[in-house]
């Protein structure tokens, strides 16, 4: 059973958004999705200052079984990426929600959020999987 | 079990299974007019006898010229041990073995190889290889574009110093991925890559610069210094050069202290004969920051459950079956047996005997172009420091002084580099390794002489 926090939005691809307290958006994958992967051996961050559109590519998580592509959950630009992760991917795995943080994006448009599902909704869209 | 094809019977009932009238019908998308249809130019078929006797006849034509020829293929003593071992059945496979982690001495021994590949070049990693140098580079070039995340540009500084075929070969490739390669000149008095003209390059974006050691025309280019100047014009360094010469010259993983990003070559050089142009392989090493951008398999070592030393295939997510059309590497197989070979080859010789080989080769060319130099009507062209290969002009038609002593004398005299160098008229590229004599020499020097002087 996956633990799905209800402070924050997420998307079908299994990622989270999180809107801090200065307007930006932390991104990170689920728990589910982390339980999915088993253990993380490699995080690609994107570059800081790279400006993504909202479902862009831009990042890859490899685990020892797959790697799988990280989508943007809003338009805007990487203000910063969790460079921990370098030397510590399993971060990702032990605390999803916080440590294993990937990246913070300034949104273009932080209303971009209201469209993504909240935990309750994709609770049940992992559920019905 | 043995091996069945299909039979009339088992064809209709597929056909019936999926609904199709014939097997014709499954190629129906293809327009007619592309289809080969029936392959006219292939003969009947011969039994073993005649096979045998066709091709011995074949290879009678090559006869045993004596050899000045280079230019990215080059003629070492391969100890007979080398192919007697790599031609056991345990090692005979041309790939990765498929369930590869059941063939541990397989890859064992790729590990071996990537180990002393990684050593020779001072390079952090190395894969299992490639095809060959040209398509090597090619995939340097591919890889050098995704791993600068720095650079929003597909555009690749060439210089023209680089084996014209590696030009061309890689060119064939990343085009159709909008990537560009950019000519810079050599130094008409050197044949090193022209450092001025690469500096009008500064402060353009640029994925890598290429950087040939020796380059084609047998010079030692200037490794420490395009090494520095591409890392402070934030491009990747590709370095591309010939093993042998790496066990007497720096590595490229010590070039400008920093060394390079990214290494690839020809491995012929390294146990393979020439055979006509192949099969050869290609090698690659990498920085380890690169290494999940690197294509091509790579084997690692690691312990089982009882503690055991086993090999096995790892970063297999880089690859095409885990990342489909996100793979950053499409090469699943590899030149296995040559590699086998190469792996044998450097083990029996050891640092010190790659070295002298590598010595003896540039002692050989260096009596070569001192002698060839006495001749009325040869002059050389460059004066820079060069491995085992020279540049040499002749006062007459090469390509004619090349073909005379190939069909009447039966030596392999250079090759002409005028085809590839415009300003290099009636110029020759002239190699000599360890297997040369002094008696081979003298027969090649006064044959050229009575060919210009008669």
């Amino acid at each position: 059973m996956s633990n799905t926090p209800d402070d924050r939005k997420y998307v079908e691809s299994h990622e989270w958004a999180l809107l801090d307290n200065d307007g930006t958006i932390r991104v990170g994958i689920t728990d589910h999705a982390q339980q999915a992967l088993g253990d993380l051996v490699f995080v690609e961050l994107p570059e800081v200052g790279q400006n993504v559109g909202k479902g862009d590519e831009c990042s890859v998580v490899e685990s020892v079984k797959a790697a799988s592509d990280i989508y943007s959950p809003v338009s805007g630009e990487i203000i910063a990426v969790n460079d921990s992760l370098e030397d510590g991917p399993e971060a990702v795995n032990e605390a999803p929600y916080d440590d294993g943080w990937l990246f913070v994006i300034q949104p273009v448009d932080a209303s971009e959020l209201d469209e993504l599902m909240d935990a309750d909704a994709y609770q049940q869209s992992i559920d019905e999987e | 079990m043995p091996f069945i094809p299909h039979s009339e019977q088992d064809i209709e009932q597929m056909l019936s299974v999926i609904g199709a009238d014939s097997i014709d019908d499954l190629f129906d998308e293809i327009p007619a007019n592309l289809r080969c249809a029936e392959l006219t130019a292939i003969p009947s078929g011969m039994n073993e006898m005649e096979v045998s006797r066709l091709l011995h006849a074949r290879a009678a034509q090559d006869g045993l010229p004596l050899c000045f020829l280079g230019a990215g293929a080059y003629e070492h003593h391969i100890p007979a041990a080398v192919w007697e071992l790599t031609t056991r059945g345990e090692f005979y496979s041309a790939y990765t073995p498929y369930q590869a982690e059941a063939s541990q001495g397989t890859l064992q021994l790729l590990y071996e190889f990537q180990t002393m590949m990684a050593s020779l070049m001072g390079m952090d990693v190395s894969n299992a290889s490639l095809y060959d140098g040209a398509s090597a580079l090619a995939e340097a070039v591919l890889m050098a574009v995704r791993a600068n995340r720095k650079s929003k540009s597909r555009k690749i500084l060439m210089p023209s110093t680089v084996n014209p075929i590696y030009r061309k070969v890689t060119d064939a490739i990343v085009k159709n991925q909008d990537i560009e390669l950019i000519d810079v000149p050599f130094d008409p008095l050197t044949g090193q890559t022209d450092l001025k003209a690469l500096a009008e390059f500064a402060g353009d974006d640029y994925a890598a610069l290429v950087i040939p050691q020796p380059n084609f025309f047998g010079a030692l280019d200037h490794v420490d210094a395009m090494t520095a100047w591409a890392a402070d014009n934030k491009m990747l360094s590709i370095a591309v050069v010939n093993p042998m010469a790496m066990a007497l010259l720096k590595p490229p993983g010590e070039w400008a202290d920093i060394g390079v990003d990214i290494v690839c070559g020809e491995g012929q050089p390294l146990g393979a004969p020439l055979a006509s142009g192949g099969p050869y392989f290609g090698f690659m090493c990498c920085k380890q920051k690169h290494v999940r951008q690197m294509p091509g398999r790579i084997i690692g070592r690691t312990t089982d459950l009882d503690g055991k030393q086993g090999f096995t295939l790892t970063l297999q997510a880089r690859e095409q079956h885990i990342r489909r059309s996100k793979a950053t590497s499409n090469i699943c197989t590899n030149q296995g047996l040559l590699v086998t070979a190469a792996s044998i080859y450097m083990s029996l010789l050891g640092p010190e005997g790659l070295k002298q080989v590598a010595l003896n080769s540039h002692k050989n060319c260096q009596t070569l172009v001192q002698r060839l130099a006495q001749i009325d009507g040869v002059d050389v062209v460059f004066n820079g420091a060069t491995f085992h290969e020279c540049v040499l002009q002749l006062n007459t038609d090469a390509q004619q002084v090349i073909d005379d002593l190939a069909r009447n004398h039966d030596i392999l005299g250079g090759f002409n580099l005028s085809l590839d160098y415009s300003a290099l008229t009636n110029c020759i590229l002239v190699c000599a390794t360890e297997t040369r004599t002094l008696d081979d020499i003298e027969r090649f020097a006064s044959t050229l002489d009575a060919l210009l002087n008669k």
